[in-house]
């Protein structure tokens, strides 16, 4: 049997892609995905847990999560599409109307 | 209670009633209106004072209390709207309602050609209902409303002419001092209700009779002391006597009826209305003659220096108010009351008279720019004449009566003492003086005022030579100097004194001869010794007297008709005491200088700059900018850049994972 520990490598390893994509990047849309990667790493290791306790808890969660993510990547896009039509860009670093 | 036509309720409520309705509705009308509605209210609230003086003696009842409703109920302490009608307050009534009502009359004269025609009226009338108030209240809070309100009347009436500085000033001075006295007065309730629980007359003075005389200074020399406080500010008394003389800017009819005839004799009334009280306190009682006698002679001795002719009334009013506060202080309440009475009548025909004056000459106050006035105003001299001669307290004028009987009490009384008598004494020697002074000056010799012709540019042609006043303004000045004559002889045979027995609680005499406190300064506690030999004194009293007013006569005829030319050379002569006298000893300036000034430096230093500038509002302004500091360090996060906000995220994620790492690893 495979041990908990290298499914929580695993989980980290993707979060940890995740972040760093989402703070090197600057495409929107690259971000978004990055976004997709943390919540997936994150869904791993509930579900690892899941497994290896018996329960159901983690499972739930995790369909609670797919269900968030796919919400929030219907409007997310739309959000996208939106900002594309009035910037011109999907250079995140330059949706910068909200400050100061 | 079944006495035909009692309603005392209507008395005070008259008046309201004429100052609301000028008050509102004044303005639109016309002032025969006006003057007809004061006139009205003021009458009938004088006929009903009359009804029921007559109906109360008729009924051969002491006193007859009236209760209205519960005021104010606050667990075992409760207040009443009553009505307390004694033979005291049946005199006071009588004085303010029928004095008042012929003041009145004569205003509607007398004020014509002034702006605020119906604002005087409303004042006024306002001024009766709280007056009446205050002499008919059973109560000492409802007394103290009253108390309040004539304040504030008489605060209005003396800033009548507000355009003038002098005038809005004089007011404001008025109310102020008068605010330092009520706060005894306040406390001397707080001590009362806290001593008996209540504040009604008739209860405090039963339970006040189970007590002895104090032999120390107690809870009664307490709350008399307090309560002189109050009648001190009210009735100018010292130290707080100044702004009597000031308060002659109102109108004249003001200073008649507020400032001479009624209000200022409400600390009068105070102190024998709770001569229950005083007559247990000797300390109290000490307080009051002493300061009677002070105030009154050092009140007489500015009078005879002033040349205003209101401003010798005013201290003429001062020094005869210093008289009743003698009276009451040698316990002799009924002397007190009488003085009241009588000095009603002849100062308020003083004061209407010398308005007369004023208004003939047009609108001149200084005595030396009269003169001369006898032939020109002949209604006035008169009766002016007649009001000098009993505030002189020569025979048979009413003022005799009453001084003679002060000065008889001051003398024999056990609290009395030959030094306050001297004291009268001299102080009646310069009251005739100074009044003989002022009528000499007023209205012998030649006139020397402004001439005809100087006056016919100002448009007030009429002004040219003084001219009698109208019969409106003389007929009140006759009916009152017909009481200055006969207003004393209620007093022949001690008649007065036993009409106001029933007010004045005896208190057992073993116990006030045992603690004489003025045994110190008066041997003379022996009075009751021999009935016969204290008749011969009391006449040889009066003989003296008699002799002082007259001296004072012959002295101010002297001066002021035969050889005119000295009281100028005197004055030189006195040098620095005549300035004293003649700046009324500096006390203004004194006040000014220890009290007003500090208090007002202190406000502006410490309270204004200090207390709420940097402390309240440096409070408020100094955390609004600490807010504004902090706020402008944070928004600095605020980049709008995504990216960074994520970072920051991150950063606080990976140090609550460092943390609860650490927290696991330990």
């Amino acid at each position: 049997m495979i041990p908990i520990s290298w499914y929580l490598l695993l989980s980290a390893f993707l979060f940890a892609c995740g972040v760093t994509g989402f703070l090197i990047k600057r495409n929107i849309i690259t971000l978004f995905m990055s976004i997709e990667l943390m919540l997936n790493g994150v869904n791993l290791s509930f579900i690892a847990f899941a497994t290896r306790l018996g329960t159901l808890d983690g499972h739930i969660f995790v369909f609670f999560v797919m269900v968030v993510a796919a919400a929030e990547a219907a409007v997310g896009l739309a959000i996208i599409i939106s900002v594309y039509r009035t910037r011109e860009t999907l250079n995140v670093d330059r949706v910068n109307l909200l400050k100061l | 209670m079944t006495l035909p036509f009692w309603q005392p309720w209507l008395i005070p409520i008259l008046p309201l009633v004429g100052a609301l309705l000028n008050g509102l509705f004044g303005k639109r009308l016309s002032n025969s209106v006006v003057a007809a509605i004061a006139l009205f209210f003021t009458g009938a609230s004088f006929l009903f004072a009359c009804v029921h003086a007559f109906v109360l003696i008729n009924s051969g009842a002491a006193a007859l209390e009236t209760s209205y409703g519960t005021w104010i109920r606050a667990g075992s302490f409760s207040v009443d709207f009553g009505i307390f009608i004694d033979h005291l307050s049946l005199i006071m009534m009588l004085v303010v309602t029928g004095v008042g009502f012929l003041i009145h009359v004569y205003s509607v004269a007398y004020m014509e050609h002034e702006g605020g025609y119906y604002r005087f009226f409303s004042y006024l009338n306002f001024f009766m209902f709280f007056m009446l108030t205050l002499v008919l209240a059973n109560n000492y809070l409802l007394m103290f409303v009253g108390w309040e309100g004539v304040g504030l009347a008489s605060y209005l009436l003396i800033g009548f002419f507000f355009l003038k500085d002098s005038a809005a000033n004089a007011g404001k001075k008025a109310f102020i001092t008068n605010r330092v006295g009520d706060f005894g007065f306040l406390i001397a309730l707080f001590l009362l209700i806290q001593q008996f629980g209540t504040l009604r007359y008739s209860t405090i003075f039963e339970i006040a009779s189970l007590f002895s005389v104090e032999t120390t200074a107690g809870i009664f020399t307490a709350i008399g002391l307090l309560m002189l406080v109050g009648a001190c500010g009210k009735s100018a008394q010292i130290p707080l006597y100044v702004w009597l003389p000031d308060a002659m800017e109102g109108p004249t009819p003001v200073s008649a009826l507020i400032h001479a005839a009624t209000m200022v004799t409400a600390g009068v009334y105070m102190v024998c209305r709770s001569n229950a009280i005083f007559s247990r306190a000797p300390i109290a009682l000490l307080a009051v003659v002493i300061i009677g006698t002070l105030t009154s002679f050092f009140a007489a001795t500015i009078g005879i220096t002033q040349t205003d002719i209101k401003r010798v009334l005013a201290y003429s009013t001062v020094s005869q108010l210093g008289y009743m506060f003698m009276a009451a202080g040698v316990a002799a309440y009924s002397a007190s009351v009488f003085h009241l009475m009588t000095h009603a009548f002849f100062k308020a025909l003083l004061f209407l008279g010398a308005g007369s004056v004023i208004h003939g000459v047009g609108g001149e106050q200084d005595m030396r720019k009269m003169g001369g006035l006898r032939k020109y105003m002949p209604w006035t001299f008169w009766t002016m004449l007649i009001a000098t001669f009993a505030i002189a307290g020569i025979p048979p004028f009413a003022g005799f009566f009453s001084k003679d009987e002060i000065l008889w009490q001051v003398f024999s009384s056990p609290h009395g003492s030959k030094i306050f008598w001297a004291f009268g004494a001299i102080t009646a020697f310069m009251t005739s003086f100074y009044m003989f002074r002022l009528i000499f000056l007023t209205f012998t010799g030649e006139y020397r005022g402004a001439k005809p012709e100087a006056h016919g540019a100002h448009g007030h042609d009429d002004h040219g030579t003084p001219h009698e006043s109208p019969w409106l303004m003389l007929a009140p000045l006759v009916l009152l100097g017909v009481l200055s004559v006969i207003g004393g002889w209620v007093g022949i045979g001690n008649r007065f004194e036993h009409f106001l027995d029933p007010v004045i609680q005896k208190v057992s005499t073993e116990q006030a001869t045992a603690q004489n406190v003025e045994a110190v300064t008066s041997p003379v506690s022996e009075g009751e010794g021999a009935a016969g030999e204290s008749k011969a004194l009391e006449n040889t009293l009066m003989a003296a007297s008699v002799l002082i007013a007259f001296a004072g006569l012959a002295l101010a005829w002297f001066l002021y008709v035969k050889r005119p030319e000295l009281p100028a050379q005197i004055a030189a002569s006195l040098g620095g005491v005549y300035r004293l006298v003649l700046n009324k000893y500096w006390i203004d300036e004194l006040y000014s200088a220890v009290l007003i000034g500090p208090l007002i430096a202190f406000s502006r230093v410490v309270l204004w700059q200090t207390i709420d500038q940097k402390v309240v509002d440096g409070t408020v302004n100094e955390s609004a900018i600490a807010a504004r500091d902090v706020s402008q360090i944070v928004r600095q996060q605020q980049s709008g850049l995504v990216r960074s906000y994520a970072g920051w995220v991150a950063a606080g994620a990976a140090a609550v994972v460092a943390y609860m790492v650490w927290m696991g690893t330990r």
